[in-house]
């Protein structure tokens, strides 16, 4: 009986077009976000259960909050715009190298030239962003063949991108500013004078950044921009003839969603894994933010949060139940059973529900409205 | 409201011929829309109507002939520069936008007039809000014309197929376009959407003053509906004039009714 | 005459890991054509054939039947599971997919790939299996020619025999058999096809047990040249630029793309390689791909796709 809208009349097209139009959806977003920001650090801070230890912040939420930012990067391309993308671990890696790079000082001696390029250690947060411009360049890059060809063969196109960054940032040693071990350590998280360095700082910096960036892209994804990316991917050729340019339209949303990924990535190297190597963003991890995305809801910005949510928690759940239960299940397993479940989540919901948890969801609230009567 | 001076051209379609490899789907066909009119072009199945459109629209580039719209002459373009330029159109077997609402199709439609970019867009605010509420209030107004209020936040993948076609329609009208190419408007109607399909056409030619060019197949619609119709038949034309000078024409009875050649 | 002879070397062992591809390609374009379906799973399916195959070997073996009517027994128990594959595919994947874009069935079969890997390797192990199904040592070919001769593994020969014995069945079966025409039917237009009474669900089964087949051919290849593990997948993901180069609905061109790559990519390590780095071979097929999209999007001997409205 508590969610109904009967008496909330929308007076202006302003209202009608908020994100959450309904006065109960504000009022529980409030309510999440302010859990988000105050109560998990002070809960943290006072080390009060469920935050006894630092696990559920370091092997949980940063993770979640880091990945979920990727997964909207990923919802852009594949959910709005409907262009398949096999790459998006690669662009993860392209913020992250970029940023490195620019973090520690760029230099390239251009001998034949008879000079060098040389950029001095930019501050973390500038170089943060410059990575995910940077992702977004070889994003547009990699989307022109996207304009000649479709679908299936742009996933060969967008595992080309994925196989040559992981092999350039393995084999090409200016990249890792010649580190002999391949792996490289992020620079300290200075911002403005303030370091981050605790878990709690490190939560509320990605948590700030990604509640930002999901703001913005949900603006796009609302907006005229939104509307043709998704008529690219409903139906491109009457998007042409209501004056879509496809040129535009598609290269906006690789590069829209190559930043976010890349801004994505700088984050999982700076601020979560500190030190890491290019296996960090294989193509497994391609295909795991293709899953979330798939699960959580393909053109959904709130299925990207739920999708990445899922994605982390099974492998917790196959770990800690059997275990409670008294058969704990070997590593490996946990592996096998993992890839099980996903596989066939991605294809019961790709036949009964092509628009994942998110849709879902929002059935469920149909529901809610008209509960207990269902007419 | 229709235009006072209902002589001025607004495309003259010159000579154009369309092949695909070895099958002629046009054949030297010319012909002139007039500003302010409901033009049909009509001819039985296969007879080149749906070809006739997309040369207009820039989907197909003619083999030969020229295409003068507004003015200007070209015989290739691409077809979000045919958009550009002002022409608008629907699908035989209706294009809409499956995953979006009524309201978004309705709302890409407004693409090209909208004026904020990529950075406005991202932050949604002042100018750039106003801007799409200025939109939204262009696109109610046309969602009122249609009646189809009640079904403006349901995904169109699953409204039936007459009220497929009317947001169709209204998707074509938010471009406010100078010229409107329906293909086939009425196609699997019954006659009761038959008629308020027609009536739509007449209070958007009437209410906007749009320039329509429309191609069906049903000739009694497009008697009532239309100020000149020109009869395609083989990707030629066969006849041309007013609704009632083209019932008369012989070779346009052979054509429906056959004749041995 | 040493840098030709190596050159000559270098140009056969890239052909004949080629023919590897190509035998990989090759299910891949049977699926596509008959169902329009750009089968990611198709590595898996390489990797649950040979693991399949690997371990009954292996437990046969062990329990002291002869080798060769172990093999034969082997193959057997290998194929009914690639059967069962086909058919759990068909019954719940593909079928209640009918009608549904390129893009919504490409990635079902990445699901499928998630869900073949974790149950095979959850079922038979997840160790590196090594399998002798063929010789492995080495021909030296032109001894009198070149210093040292040009070495050929025999077990590649072995492999290019047996693409060229399974393209040739291919070849016949969809030409001279009435379930091959049936197959070709649906792969112009399913619809029509079933119009006309071809059962499609049965087809479909067909064609993926066929694919399946090809995929135990490939595994008793690649097994016995790298040990049955779960890396092979890595391996036969390259079939798909292979097929983009070639044409994805052309046999030939899966054979010819394969060759060309596995040429190419050899090729390019041996004489490029050593200026940038090395492990050129890992993203060459891909970026050959991706050179050949933008230039002929349709492939060496794919038909040109027209669209109409």
């Amino acid at each position: 009986m508590l969610y109904r809208e009967a008496g909330q009349f929308k007076a202006t097209y302003a209202e009608d077009m908020a994100i959450f139009p309904i006065r109960q959806d504000r009022i529980a977003l409030a309510v999440l976000l302010g859990i988000a920001f105050i109560g998990v650090p002070l809960l943290a801070t006072f080390r009060i259960w469920p935050f006894g230890t630092d696990y559920l912040l370091w092997a949980i939420l940063l993770p979640f909050l880091i990945l979920a930012l990727a997964a909207i990067g990923t919802n852009i391309l594949v959910g709005y715009c409907g262009q398949i993308s096999l790459g998006s671990g690669a662009f993860m890696a392209i913020g992250a190298y970029s940023a490195y790079k620019l973090a520690t000082g760029v230099h390239i001696p251009l001998a034949w030239l008879g000079f060098a390029i040389a950029i001095p250690p930019l501050p973390v947060l500038a170089s943060i962003l410059l990575g995910g411009f940077m992702a977004a360049g070889a994003g547009i890059l990699f989307g022109i063949p996207s304009l000649r060809i479709k679908g299936l063969y742009l996933a060969v196109a967008t595992l080309a991108a994925q196989f040559f960054f992981d092999w350039a940032f393995l084999r090409l040693p200016w990249f890792t500013n010649y580190a002999p071990s391949g792996s490289v350590n992020a620079p300290e998280l200075d911002f403005f004078g303030m370091v981050v360095r605790s878990p709690v700082e490190r939560y509320l910096l990605c948590l700030a950044v990604v509640t930002v960036m999901a703001v913005l892209a949900k603006n796009l994804v609302r907006g005229n921009l939104g509307r043709q990316w998704m008529a690219i991917r409903d139906m491109d050729i009457a998007a042409e003839l209501i004056g879509i340019r496809p040129l535009y339209a598609k290269l906006t949303a690789f590069a829209v969603s190559s930043f976010i990924i890349g801004v994505a990535g700088a984050l999982w190297a700076f601020v979560y894994l500190g030190s890491w190597e290019p296996l960090a963003f294989s193509i497994d991890r391609s295909l795991e933010l293709l899953f979330m995305v798939i699960i959580g809801g393909l053109g959904s910005i709130m299925g990207s949060f739920i999708g990445a949510a899922f994605i982390l928690i099974v492998p917790i759940m196959l770990n800690v139940i059997p275990t409670k239960l008294g058969l704990p299940l070997s590593t490996q397993t946990i592996t096998h059973l993992q890839f099980i479940i996903f596989g066939s989540l991605i294809c019961y919901l790709l036949i009964k529900e092509p628009h994942g948890f998110a849709r879902l969801i929002s059935i469920g609230k149909e529901k809610l409205r008209l509960w207990p009567f269902p007419y | 409201m229709r235009a006072p001076n209902a002589n001025e051209i607004l495309l003259q379609v010159e000579g154009v011929a369309l092949a695909f490899g070895g099958v002629k789907a046009l054949r030297d066909v010319s012909f002139n829309v007039k500003k302010g009119e409901i033009r049909a072009i009509i001819g039985p199945n296969g007879a080149g109507k749906t070809s006739m459109l997309n040369v207009v629209n820039g989907f197909y580039h003619p083999n030969h002939g020229a295409i003068t719209f507004k003015g200007s002459t070209r015989s290739k373009m691409q077809p979000f520069e045919a958009a550009r330029g002002g022409i608008a159109r629907t699908f035989q077997n209706v294009a809409l936008f499956k995953g979006m609402s009524a309201l978004d199709n309705i709302m890409a439609g407004r693409t090209l007039k909208v004026r904020r970019g990529l950075l406005w867009q991202l932050l949604r605010y002042g100018p750039a809000l106003a801007e799409e509420i200025e939109h939204r209030r262009k696109v109610e107004e046309i969602i009122d014309f249609l009646e189809i209020e009640t079904i403006r936040k349901v995904p169109v993948g699953r409204l039936p197929y007459g009220l497929q076609k009317r947001v169709e329609l209204g998707r074509a009208l938010a471009m406010e376009p100078d010229l409107l190419l329906l293909d086939e408007p009425m196609a699997g109607m019954n006659l009761e959407e038959k008629e308020d399909m027609s009536r739509f056409i007449i209070d958007v030619n009437n209410h906007y003053g749009t320039t329509i060019a429309l191609i069906e197949h049903d000739m009694a619609v497009v008697m009532d509906l239309s100020d000149r119709v020109a009869v395609l038949d083989h990707g030629v034309k066969i006849a041309d004039g007013t609704p009632d000078e083209v019932k008369r024409s012989q070779a346009v009875i052979d054509a429906y009714l056959g004749v041995a050649h | 005459m040493i840098a030709l002879g190596q050159f000559l070397e270098v140009l056969i062992g890239g052909l004949m890991s080629g023919v590897l591809y190509s035998l990989v390609a090759l299910g891949f374009v049977l699926i596509f054509k008959a169902s329009g379906v750009f089968n990611y799973a198709q590595g898996a399916m390489v990797l649950l054939a040979g693991l399949a195959l690997v371990r009954a070997l292996d437990l046969l073996v062990a329990n002291g039947l002869p080798l060769w009517v172990a093999v034969i027994l082997a193959i057997g128990f290998a194929a009914v599971i690639m059967a069962a594959t086909a058919w759990l595919i068909e019954r719940f994947v593909i079928g209640p997919l009918v009608n549904q874009d390129g893009l919504t069935l490409f990635m079902s079969t990445i699901g499928v790939t998630f869900v073949i890997e974790g149950a095979a390797e959850m079922i038979f192990g997840s160790d590196v299996y090594p399998l002798r199904l063929f010789p492995t040592d080495a021909w030296f070919l032109f001894e009198g020619l070149f210093p040292g001769g040009i070495l050929v593994n025999k077990l590649d020969v072995w492999g290019a025999l047996i693409a060229g014995v399974l393209v040739a069945g291919l070849a016949v079966f969809f030409q001279r058999t009435k379930t091959g025409r049936a197959l070709r039917a649906v792969a112009d237009d399913h619809l029509a096809a079933h119009s006309i009474g071809i059962p499609i669900s049965w087809i479909w089964f067909v064609v993926w047990l066929v694919a399946g087949l090809v995929a135990l051919v490939a595994a008793t290849v690649w097994g016995t040249k790298l040990g049955v593990q779960f890396s092979i997948t890595f391996l036969a993901l390259k079939a798909l630029p292979v097929l983009i180069i070639g044409g994805l609905t052309s046999i030939p061109g899966a054979i010819v793309g394969g060759l060309i790559v596995g040429a190419g990519e050899k090729l390019a390590e041996v004489y490029l390689g050593p200026s940038i780095g090395g492990g050129i071979e890992y993203w060459f097929a891909y970026v050959l791909a991706l050179a050949v999209l933008l230039l002929r999007p349709q492939g060496l001997f794919g038909e040109r796709i027209i669209e109409r409205v």
